[in-house]
């Protein structure tokens, strides 16, 4: 019984909890039990959670207004969850309860949806593989020894695993979408601003983003359906100007899809090529065109990255200095408490993002870094709005590679940041992308990325699902 | 290229105590990616104007009108120290 | 400032003004004063992760309307800018400022240029309480974020001041003009209104500046004066003696009349600002500057202007009245009675209502304008005399009433150049024979004790010049 609950989708399960067949309580005790009993495991699991429910919460009874009602849903551990940790993945806030709840967690709360846990990341979401985590090093489904992803890896994981019908992540330069390939499911990175930030822990203000992880593409609208609207709580979010509907077609007629020369090539390893072909070919198949065509300025975008968002959060983090929550080091003087607070509280990761940022925004160097980052942000967006005028979406990879194992690029750090390669000129540019499973390479999952304008979430949803239903990319196995 | 002596410098803006080994770390951590990153000195982008949105929004405005505050209790729960119901710290010496 | 030491100051002055909103600059949280401590906090303004500011629309509203009090150039987009580093008082690690796009820049105020005026958030309250209460026994501080977050208006003149008089002059003509738009509290002592003075001197008739000192936080106007007073002193005495001016932060004490360096540190200042991701533009519509225009009073300069102008008052009294707000008013509904001589009775107001009433607002005094304007109209018509009006107005202080009612009951009427006078005048000669040898031998300074007889004896209500020429009628002069 419980294994068929976990098989449902999250769409199934909230139709037959509206029409009685099964309990929204039955439903949230299958998914705790298993969540509760890889937590169980600490680092010996897959360590996804940071925190799972030991209630059951009273969900809305299914309605017209709370059509969730009684879906479970894994949250990301930086959007802030009253009364409930909310700790970014961060020593330095480890134990922290907020007094408040993140727009999207109401939101989602409001639409029937029950808190099922916390989920496991990469330390203010500064990772590619979920290795930077204070609470531990979340691993793959598909192969324990392998990293998820990150920065979202305990929301990927979970999914994947089945110890979640679907979560909540966030995507700041692919840490949405990277993951979601790592572990073979449905990623998407919104347009920015279609989500409130208010209430996610920031890492970098102008690229985070909040969006959905599911098993399909269906469940990822349905979610992302009940996520996006303006809210008065944050300055740059934005009404969506379509109601986001559950996705639709049976074929790609007239679509044109343009492959960027500058994010397939040398970096992206043989197997994830290959798959990437093999699904462009299936794409014509289906009636699309593709073209190859140019991001002229996409090679700049990992170094404009790196310095547009570790300086924001340099700047984001400040306010963790140990005064009003959070850890606080022993110290006679107020100096001393703020660098020990901050040398103990924060990982090697955060540190080092937070120099860069720091030096970026330094005094003589503002306009040779951040000031020239921001130019080129400027060009990398305008090389996608001119890409469009040709074409209705880019697609490229996910990810360079495969699943990698633990330990293997923490030696690097610029091997580690290449990861995003494919997924940092979207987030420049504030534009939608989905990561959908792709098929296998050597086993382990590949993700197949598309991209459209600003606020094409519906078309770009409507894609993905064609391509999805064409691929039957099966997951089950790893939700044994 | 960036040494210890700006890499101390930078440590003491962000306020992070870093070890004698952790400062030579990072010089050399730092001084990679910025290598890397200095590839964009070499575009031309003198017209270019910089983006620091990219979405076209403009007076996000909020009425003048209050909401509830946190009852105190709650504002202070979170606190390392509570001094006579406020935000207790070591005093500024030369902070 | 010709103080004879050959050099002349220069100072700019930096002025906070906390706007009297409903709200915090970027959360719903109600600005308070003298409340309980942490007690008007949310997740904004205690810094929480997590939390957004959001721009308080009536802050924006109220910086245009200092702007255009001020004569500034409004942006038409402003931005706002994130100013980093790390105070407790300080919750987010960055203060939100304005810093290359003011929402206001140029402008003038009386006879000083502003530079610019901008939006940004107060700091919280940072107490230092001992060692009481800690578990080390260090020192501790707490921190109060109540005031957290309060709109700040930071104006910013040009170094066009020459004096510490000038300066509180024109710090008071400032609070005047905010007072009037009613955007503050406008109060030194309660930190409404906080002045900051950068100060330098230079040699008369050099144009080039010298280093500056920034001279912090002086809470009163008084202080501001001696403040600079004492800062322009010890430069100049510096400078005679051979030693530089160095570039630093300074506290002005005024119960020891003393200045110290504030801050050793000065660690090179790097703010690492960068416009704040959080925000967007503002952008001004003409509705927002027709709204912030509408509600635009007319201003203490404006106003003193247009009494100098079309009434003709002196300079002097022009201030008086305009810089006080509450005396323009009564002045001009005195006027509205009797507009015959505006300046005698802009001096009865400002001069002789103002002896007796103090600070009070004259409209809540007992005496109404018509009273005062009727009082002018007797003293013009000669019905009363100088002196007899200030016991009318003595009279018309303690109990109101009408002036030409007092003088009828009390008998103050002016006593014209008749037989009583001349009777009177008589027996004030006879009375004094050595002054009367005096007049004769030609002093007539010798007259005043003689006015003065008559004027005993008249209870005041004879005319000084009628008696001088009954005087010289009576010896033959
Ligand atoms: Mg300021
Ligand atoms: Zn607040």
């Amino acid at each position: 019984m419980s294994a068929d609950l976990i098989a449902l989708s999250a769409r199934d399960a909230a139709e037959q909890i509206r029409h009685g067949r099964i309990s929204a309580d039955e439903l949230f005790a299958a998914y705790r039990e298993r969540a509760a009993a890889d937590a169980a495991k600490g680092e010996d699991g897959l360590n996804a959670y940071t925190w799972v429910a030991d209630v059951t919460p009273s969900a809305p009874a299914a309605s017209d207004a709370a059509p969730l009602a009684g879906v479970p849903l894994a949250v990301k551990d930086l959007f802030c969850t009253e009364g409930v940790p909310s700790q970014s993945g961060s020593k330095i806030l480890a134990g922290y309860r907020p007094p408040y709840n993140a727009t999207v967690v109401d939101k989602l709360a409001s639409a029937g949806t029950t808190l099922l846990g916390k989920t496991n990341q990469d330390e203010f979401a500064m990772g590619s593989s979920n290795e930077n985590s204070a609470f531990g090093a979340v691993r793959n489904p598909w192969d324990a020894s392998r990293v998820p992803g990150g920065s979202s890896g305990g929301s990927a994981a979970a999914v994947a695993a089945g110890l979640a019908p679907w979560a909540l992540g966030t995507d700041t330069g692919g840490s949405i979408r990277q993951p979601a390939a790592l572990c073979g499911i449905v990623g998407l990175k919104p347009t920015y601003g279609s989500v409130s930030r208010y209430g996610m822990i920031a890492f970098a203000s102008s690229l985070d983003q909040a969006g959905p992880f599911a098993r399909d593409v269906t469940d990822t609208a349905l979610l992302y359906r009940h996520m996006v609207g303006r809210d008065g709580r944050d300055s740059t979010s934005l009404q969506h100007p379509d109601e986001i509907a559950l996705p639709k077609g049976v074929d790609l007629k007239g679509i044109r899809l343009g492959v960027p020369e500058e994010l397939i090539g040398e970096g992206v390893e043989s197997g994830v090529r290959e798959a990437f072909n093999q699904t462009l070919a299936l794409a014509e198949q289906l009636g699309a065109t593709v073209e190859t065509t140019h991001l002229p300025h996409a090679p700049h975008a990992l170094s404009a990255y790196y310095l547009i968002a570790p300086a924001e959060a340099s700047s984001n983090l400040a306010r963790f200095d140990g005064v009003r929550y959070g850890l606080r080091a022993d110290a006679d003087d107020l100096l001393s408490m703020y660098t020990r607070t901050r040398a103990e509280g924060f990982g090697p990761e955060v540190k080092r993002r937070i120099m860069l940022g720091t030096y970026a925004l330094s005094s003589g160097y503002y306009d040779a870094y951040y000031g020239r980052a921001q130019k080129v942000r400027t060009k990398i967006a305008e090389d996608f709005r001119s890409a469009f005028d040709s074409f209705d979406f880019i697609v490229t990879p996910s990810a360079p590679t495969v699943a990698f194992k633990l330990g293997e690029k923490t030696a690097d750090p610029l091997e580690m940041y290449l990861q995003d390669f494919c997924t940092i000129p979207m987030s420049l540019a504030g534009i939608p992308a989905i990561s959908i499973p792709n098929g296998l390479s050597d086993g382990l999952p590949v993700g197949f990325q598309i991209a459209g304008p600003a606020f094409s979430e519906n078309r770009l949803l409507d894609a993905a699902y064609v391509l999805e239903q064409a691929l039957g990319f099966d997951g089950s196995k790893v939700r044994a | 290229m960036i040494d210890r002596a700006q890499v101390l410098h930078v440590a003491r803006l962000a306020r992070l105590e870093l070890t004698d080994d952790e400062v030579g770390t990072m010089s050399r951590e730092l001084s990679a990616v910025l290598d890397h990153i200095e590839k964009i000195g070499e575009l031309q982008l003198d017209d270019v104007p910089a983006t620091s949105h990219v979405i076209d929004v403009v007076n996000a405005l909020r009425p003048d009108e209050p909401v509830p505050s946190l009852p105190r209790e709650q504002a202070l729960a979170n606190a390392p120290e509570v001094v006579d119901d406020g935000f207790g710290v070591p005093s500024p010496g030369a902070a | 400032m010709s103080d004879g030491s050959g050099y002349e100051p220069v100072i700019g002055l930096e002025i906070h003004v906390q706007l009297k909103t409903n709200t915090k600059m970027f959360c719903g949280c109600e600005l308070s004063f003298g409340d309980p401590p942490n007690v008007h906090t949310c997740p904004v303004c205690l810094g929480l992760p997590g939390a957004l500011p959001v721009v308080n629309a009536r802050a924006i509203h109220y910086a245009l309307m200092v702007g255009m009090a001020l004569g500034c150039e409004l942006a038409p987009r402003s931005i706002f800018h994130r100013k980093n580093y790390f105070y407790p008082d300080l919750p987010k690690g960055y203060q939100i400022s304005q810093y290359d796009i003011p929402i206001c820049s140029g402008g003038r105020l009386g006879d000083v240029r502003i530079h610019r005026a901008h939006l940004e958030e107060d700091a919280a309250k940072l107490v230092h309480v001992g060692a009481s209460g800690r578990i080390h026994g260090a020192d501790a501080s707490v921190v109060d974020y109540n005031r957290g977050g309060t709109p700040l208006v930071e104006i910013v003149t040009e170094p066009d001041v020459r004096s510490a008089a000038q300066a509180r002059e024109w710090l008071t003509l400032l609070r005047e003009t905010l007072r009037q738009l009613g955007v503050s509290d406008v109060n030194m002592e309660e930190g409404s209104l906080r002045c900051d003075a950068n100060v330098s001197i230079r040699p008369v008739g050099s144009d080039v500046l010298g280093t500056k000192t920034e001279l912090k936080n002086m809470n009163s106007f008084r202080y501001l004066e001696r403040g600079v007073e004492a800062e322009i002193a010890r430069q100049i005495a510096l400078v005679q003696s051979g030693e530089e001016v160095v570039q630093e932060t300074l506290h002005y004490d005024p119960v020891s009349g003393s200045i110290s360096s504030l801050r050793s540190k000065e660690e090179a200042h790097d703010y690492r600002y960068f416009p704040e991701p959080d925000l967007v533009p503002v952008v001004l519509t003409e509705t927002m500057i027709e709204g912030a225009r509408a509600e635009l009073p007319e201003l203490p300069a404006a106003r003193a202007e247009r009494y100098e102008s079309a009434l003709g008052l002196s300079a002097d009294s022009a201030r008086l009245l305009a810089f006080r707000p509450e005396l323009g008013a009564y002045f001009e509904a005195a006027l509205a009675v009797d507009g015959e001589s505006p300046q005698v009775l802009a001096n009865w107001i400002s001069g002789e209502l103002v002896a007796r009433i103090g600070d009070e607002d004259p409209a809540a005094s007992k005496v109404t304008p018509a009273a005062i304007a009727q009082l002018v109209a007797l003293v013009r018509g000669r019905a009363v005399t100088q002196g007899a009006a200030k016991t009318v107005l003595d009279r018309l202080v303690a109990d109101g009433g009408e002036p030409q009612a007092i003088v009828d009951a009390e008998g103050l009427g002016a006593i014209g150049g008749g037989d009583e006078l001349t009777e009177v005048v008589k027996r004030a000669l006879e009375s004094d024979p050595a002054a009367v040898e005096k007049l004769k031998g030609g002093n007539m300074k010798a007259i005043g004790p003689i006015v003065g007889f008559v004027m005993r004896e008249t209870k005041g209500r004879a005319d000084g010049g009628e008696v001088t020429r009954l005087v010289r009628e009576q010896l033959g002069l």
